[in-house]
């Protein structure tokens, strides 16, 4: 790029070079109202929730007890046989329903922290929600002796106080993305060690049950367990969702966000209060179910290809991932089902091999 | 001096509010700046001349990033009070300071794969809302955003593709793109060469002199600053130690005093503004007239 000097002189009205080079188009309703539209991300949103229809279908006839499609339609219109009525409506259809709907809250709540860590390894896995969260099921069930109804109780609670705790640490300075991450990762670390200490401490079939719950797993999750979730995802989703505009610009950096008139620290605590409530309800129906949220959103971006929140489309990532990995779970060692946070953690931590391999390739190049 | 591009102050009318008789629409009063425990100026003033190009020099660490942070809003006082068209800057709504004082920061990251022009877009936030995120006037400001930092020819290409220069004028055009009358810049010929360095601050006072904004930045170069400043802020230690047109406060006691650099000061053949020339030491390698041994 040679220093030429001298302008050009703008010309008086537009000249449409934003607008044509702009990705997505713009809808406009009336002189008010102009909402920008990305065409790519709309067909993603749109193919993804087609995806998770048809898993979703699929799961609902398989299994112990084979279905045909027509079978299930017909049962979930209330025509179905009593047997049926029960495996579908009864047993298969609140699992689904607790998948899809905590597969959305993960990958939504994953999203969130991402953008506010501007950082793909900053989500609630890595920076101790998660593991925050065993060690509040694990006391639970091996120190007061509660049942797996206490034991998710104990787990929002461990996960709320670590993120509260991890909060708190960074918050010195201004909760940037980097000091969140190390801060989170320093409290996993001393969690991990609190949890192995207290499986080692347990006897063996306490252990066991234990080891069962904190892998997170969607085997006999029936309405009460998606009800919470369902209902975190109405009141949520539209206080993040009026929020994504000004949570899109935290990427350019603090100070350049304030200069855009965006209220940085506020929009930061709103969005990942409602972020850690989402996995926390997340973590109440299923246990801590490993690596959707880190992965659904990274996913979501790569599909999508926008540079924009990205919210909707990471949680139906989210609710796909995990419908698709509980499906496996359930089907590749039938009848032995194993529980849906094998599956995701397996999956998910290739991804986040592969995904730390390309940080450090670029770190380097 | 003709107006070529005009600059629209929808968002800022000259009438906004009455102006204290004699006030600036920018002024900072008895500052206390401090980060944690670390002080950095007590009972700092500064007044922004309307219209002027305000740059701001100093010796490291001596508080000038942290006075237009202030100034900007980013970073709130002990004490004192810093005035946007005589209302406290701390109280005003965030949208609303940024209708009329846009900030360049040194720190801004453009995200993975956003093309120009939606980075330039960006600058459109503050006068945008949930339902109104794309009009003509939001086409206008990004294109006259464009054309004014001659980036328009990169609108569909991805920022990372940049080099340094290109990507300066972008964040520069995403700044104008806010269309504020007050535009701060934080050090905004950090890590270019000398020639796109010059490229910028020509790109700058072009702003200035064609657009009639108000600017002030952070600069290290001293003879950039005595170049192209209309008004020059000397801080040292957190205290003002001169201000004014350049060609009157920069003399070499001056630079003495607050760089600590022997130096002496002659008119810049080009611009005949002052030029820092520092004085040659004895002992350094490659001196040419070496003193003879007695």
């Amino acid at each position: 790029m040679s220093a030429t000097t001298g302008l050009r002189p703008a010309p008086p009205g537009g000249t449409g070079v934003a607008t044509r080079a702009r990705r997505g188009g713009t809808w406009r309703a009336g002189r008010r109202v102009s909402v920008r539209v990305e065409g790519r991300a709309l067909g993603v949103c749109v193919a993804l929730a087609a995806a998770v229809v048809v898993v979703a279908v699929v799961s609902l006839t398989t299994g112990d007890y084979p279905l045909s499609v027509s079978e299930v339609a017909r049962t979930l219109v209330g025509q179905g046989a009593p047997a049926q009525e029960f495996i579908v409506r009864g047993l298969r259809l609140p699992r689904v329903v607790t998948g899809l709907l905590v597969g959305a809250a993960l990958g939504i709540a994953g999203a969130v922290f991402q953008l506010v860590t501007r950082n793909p390894l900053g989500s609630p896995d890595i920076i101790g929600f998660t593991t925050g969260a065993v060690t509040g099921a694990l006391v639970v069930l091996l120190v007061l002796g509660g049942g797996s109804t206490d034991a998710a109780l104990g787990a929002v609670a461990g996960g709320f106080v670590n993120a509260v705790v991890v909060y708190l640490l960074a918050a010195r300075g201004g909760a940037s993305g980097y000091r969140l991450i190390l801060v989170g990762i320093g409290m996993t670390a001393v969690l991990g060690a609190v949890n192995s200490y207290l499986l080692t401490r347990a006897d063996l079939p306490e252990a066991q049950s234990a080891q069962v719950w904190i892998t997170g797993s969607l085997n006999g999750r029936g309405w009460d367990q998606a009800a919470p979730v369902g209902l975190g995802l109405a009141v949520l989703l539209p206080v993040l969702l009026a929020s994504s505009r000004s949570l899109t610009l935290l990427d350019l950096g603090d100070d350049a966000a304030r200069g855009l008139g965006v209220g940085v620290d506020r929009v930061r605590l709103t969005v990942l209060a409602a972020a850690v409530a989402l996995t926390a309800l997340a973590a109440l129906a299923a246990g801590p179910v490993a690596f959707v949220a880190l992965a659904a959103p990274q996913v979501a971006r790569r599909l999508t290809g926008a540079v924009g929140s990205g919210l909707v489309a990471a949680g139906l990532t989210g609710s796909l991932l995990l419908l698709v990995s509980d499906l496996a779970a359930q089907r590749l060692f039938a009848p032995t089902q194993l529980p849906v946070g094998v599956m995701t953690g397996a999956v998910g931590g290739l991804y986040l091999a592969y995904l730390l391999a390309g940080q450090w390739r670029r770190g380097r190049g | 001096m003709s107006l070529s591009i005009p600059h629209r102050r929808r968002s800022a009318p000259p009438a906004r509010g009455p102006q204290p008789a004699g006030g600036n629409r920018l002024r900072g009063e008895d500052l206390t700046l401090a980060y944690d425990d670390r002080t950095i100026a007590e009972g700092l003033a500064l007044d922004v001349p309307d219209g002027s190009f305000t740059v701001i020099v100093g010796p490291n660490a001596c508080g000038k990033s942290t006075l237009l942070r202030a100034m900007a809003r980013m970073l709130t006082p002990r004490q004192g009070r810093v005035l946007l068209d005589g209302q406290e800057i701390h109280g005003l709504p965030s949208k609303e300071v940024a209708r009329r004082l846009g900030l360049l920061p040194q720190s801004a990251t453009a995200p993975d794969g956003i093309t120009v022009a939606d980075l330039v877009a960006r600058g459109r936030f503050p006068h945008q809302g949930l339902l109104r995120q794309w009009t003509p006037q939001d086409e206008r400001a990004v294109d006259a955003a464009l054309a004014s930092t001659r980036v328009e020819d990169l609108a569909d290409r991805s920022v990372d593709e940049l080099s340094g220069g290109q990507r300066q004028r972008v964040w520069i055009a995403m700044a104008l793109a806010q269309e504020t009358p007050i535009l701060l810049l934080d050090e905004p010929t950090t890590f270019l060469d000398i020639a796109h360095q010059i490229e910028v601050l020509d790109l700058c006072a072009q702003l200035h002199e064609e657009q009639g904004r108000t600017l002030v930045a952070v600069l290290h170069d001293l003879n950039h600053a005595c170049r192209y400043a209309t008004h020059l802020v000397a801080l040292k230690d957190g205290a003002v130690a001169a201000q004014g047109v350049p060609s009157e406060v920069v003399t070499a006691d001056l630079v003495e005093h607050v760089f600590g650099l022997p130096c002496v000061v002659i008119a810049d053949p080009e611009t005949g503004t002052p030029l820092v020339v520092p004085r040659a030491r004895r002992r350094s390698p490659g001196a040419v007239p070496a003193t003879p041994a007695p």
